[in-house]
């Protein structure tokens, strides 16, 4: 059983959701990255996504365009992202690490050398934006073989026959787009979101996370009613920026809004 | 040709694929919309109601079919091969970009949405769009990067006239490829009532396929009149490639004719060895952006890169997916000329043929220079003549030092 499958299955026998947080790896400083992590982990998370820098990151808004500027001005690689998965291994072994990015920085990596070197870093799963499960036939299997699982999207225009396909594609668990939008959009319509849900669980077993849209304690609550897991991307990255010269204080301010999010969630 | 070399004629395949290039690489929000954009193309071509309204347009509205012009003089001076101009230059808004955007118009009319969005670089196709959609009444709104604004400023002014609302893009490096990702992003937003009128032959499938169809007609009146004007086919073929849909649109009515050598010239920049320069098939390698597999210009960690054009509408860091299937099955030549050539050619044929012609054409023209000299007299070369060159007024007067 992978890490992630382990995880969900562990917070659902206590009857809790899952806490997914989301940062841009080498934002806003590479030395950061994976102190945040730590303290992600230490204040509540449950699992952590980790984005991989694009120069071209056409699904997200402003707030992750710009980490991601950030961190390419630092001169983050996927390499960098690797070490620091790593790096975060070597003190914690149970907090489940899911990348998500492009497919270009994959595709250049190499899918095989990229599967290897991500689970013998200590990642657990992938989420490559743009690459659809028609497209990554092959590199699932390589994905597998790795003990990788790679979580795709569900998004409010999916189809019921795409959705089907979508979850025998999927591993770990689906990752439902909340909206149509980009990351960090204000239109969040909770109702939706829950006839949604209600229609992907009678294709499917795999735990639904729900990200895109969902900034605070109350959006968490409100959506980890029927989710088993919420995905905090932009709002934390933007408090990340805000707080990016003083990092005491982006710490002390990225550990309440952390807590904020579990006790919402844990309501 | 043997059967593997053949394999471009008959693309794409079902899933938008041209070799290993091409396909459907977006995020799961936009699928159903391509999905039911494919469905909808591939059953109106079929249509001959809709073929029928496409051509009355392309007739009466944009005014085809474009001359096809021996360009006497400049053939005499350059003391080689007979050069014929495509002069898409003389279509309805000033270029190539409007029979596409024809085609898209009535897709998107087809469809109901009420609202047409599209990404620009030099501001031809922004301005194609916001023509059609005014003559449509559809609301429409042209991304276009904040350094393209500043270097087309009259196109950006025309897009006004004609009703469009253009949303400068301040993301990344400020031109065509994050107007493109801000009108992917505008999509997944407004997927419901909004079609996305896409400019050139690359992005997701069906685009690739579709643009290229609408394009064809270039090289298919191209074909005709040749052999009218001279009794037979040409021996080359030369177009500017950006995204390349005037490539692509001459080139493909010509694929299967073997005596028919095509060249597609890349933006060169300041030189290749530069790195300066938007020349993807001659210095890049494949990768995948904006929905498709393609070469590209990227860094070593999958990074797109900066690119450098003196020409707005061939600044991009990729290349319709067919081209990259083209150039690898060695049908189509890709070289580059650099923004030095390119402005030569501009204002050679400006005194020499009393045509204007666009800076991106130019990269073509600058090409022919370098070709029609090393062919015979009988040898005839047609050049797309792709847009002509009245946007580029400015910057051409900016390089001369004068400020009007």
């Amino acid at each position: 059983m992978s890490r992630i499958t382990a995880c969900l299955q562990n917070l659902k026998q206590q009857n809790k959701k899952a806490l997914i947080p989301f940062i841009t790896a080498g934002d806003p400083q590479l030395e950061v990255t994976v102190p945040l992590m730590h303290r992600l982990a230490e204040q509540g998370a449950d699992i952590i996504e980790l984005g991989i820098p694009f120069s071209d990151p056409m699904a997200d808004g402003p707030v992750i365009q710009l980490a991601d500027e950030r961190a390419l001005a630092n001169g983050v690689t996927t390499t960098h992202a690797l070490e620091m998965v790593k790096s975060f291994r070597e003190t914690n072994q149970d907090t489940p690490i899911v990348l998500m990015g492009y497919l270009n920085p994959v595709e250049v990596y190499g899918y095989e050398q990229f599967a290897q070197d991500a689970a013998a870093a200590g990642v657990d799963g992938l989420i490559i934006v743009d690459l659809p499960p028609e497209a990554a036939v092959e590199p699932i299997k390589l994905f597998d073989a790795a003990g990788l699982d790679t979580i795709f999207l569900i998004a409010p225009t999916t189809s019921d026959a795409r959705i089907a396909r979508i979850a025998a594609s999927g591993r770990g668990y689906l990752y439902y787009v909340s909206l149509k939008g980009v990351t960090g959009a204000g239109n969040l319509d909770v109702e939706g979101v829950n006839r949604k849900l209600e229609t992907i669980r009678k294709t499917t077993d795999l735990p639904i996370a729900v990200g895109f849209g969902i900034k605070d304690a109350e959006t968490a609550r409100l959506i980890g009613e029927n989710a088993d897991g919420v995905v905090v991307g932009s709002a934390l990255v933007k408090l990340i920026a805000e707080f990016q010269d003083d990092r005491d204080t982006m710490m002390s301010k990225v550990s309440e809004f952390v807590q904020s999010l579990r006790h919402g969630l844990d309501q | 040709m043997s059967q593997n070399e053949r394999d471009f004629l008959n693309t794409p395949d079902d899933l938008g694929n041209f070799g290993p290039y091409g396909g459907r690489f977006v995020s799961e929000t936009l699928m159903s919309a391509l999905d039911e954009l494919e469905e909808i193309y591939l059953k109106l071509s079929k249509d001959p109601e809709f073929q029928a309204a496409f051509d009355k347009d392309l007739a009466h509205y944009v005014g085809r079919p474009s001359p096809l012009y021996h360009a006497e003089r400049w053939s005499e001076q350059l003391g080689g091969a007979q050069i014929y101009l495509k002069r898409e230059d003389l279509n309805h808004t000033g270029a190539h970009k409007v029979n596409n955007t024809i085609g898209q118009a009535l897709l998107a009319k087809y469809t109901g949405k009420r609202r047409v969005i599209a990404e620009t670089g030099a501001g031809q196709h922004g301005v194609a769009s916001a023509t059609v959609a005014a003559r449509l009444g559809l609301e429409c709104e042209v991304f276009m990067g904040a350094e393209d604004i500043k270097r087309q400023s009259l196109n950006v002014y025309r897009m006004k006239l004609l009703g469009a609302k253009v949303t400068p893009v301040t993301s990344g490096t400020k031109t065509l490829k994050d107007a493109m990702n801000e009108a992917l992003r505008d999509w997944v937003t407004n997927v419901d009532d909004t079609f996305y009128i896409i400019g050139t032959v690359a992005g997701p499938h069906p685009y690739p396929m579709l643009v290229r169809d609408f394009q064809c007609v270039i090289g298919r009146e191209a074909r005709q009149q040749c052999q009218d004007q001279t009794g037979r086919l040409p021996d080359a073929l030369i177009a500017c490639v950006g995204g390349g849909s005037n490539a692509i649109g001459l080139f493909h009515p010509f694929l299967a004719d073997e005596s028919v050598t095509m060249y597609g010239v890349e933006a060169g920049g300041l030189g290749l060895a530069s790195g300066q320069h938007a020349a993807p098939l001659c210095a890049g390698r494949p990768g995948v952006l904006h929905g498709n597999r393609t070469y590209l210009m990227e860094d070593g960690a999958g990074q797109i890169m900066h690119t450098h054009s003196v020409s707005a509408g061939l600044d991009y860091p990729g290349v319709g997916p067919e081209h990259s299937w083209l150039k690898d099955c060695g049908r189509v030549n890709y070289v580059a000329a650099n923004d030095d050539e390119a402005l030569a050619a501009f204002r050679n044929l400006t005194r020499i043929e009393g045509i204007m012609p666009a800076l991106e054409s130019s990269h073509a023209l600058a090409y022919a220079a370098k070709l029609a000299p090393t062919m015979t007299r009988d040898d005839i070369i047609i050049v797309n003549l792709s847009g002509r060159g009245d946007k580029d007024i400015l910057t051409v007067a900016e390089i001369d030092g004068i400020s009007l």
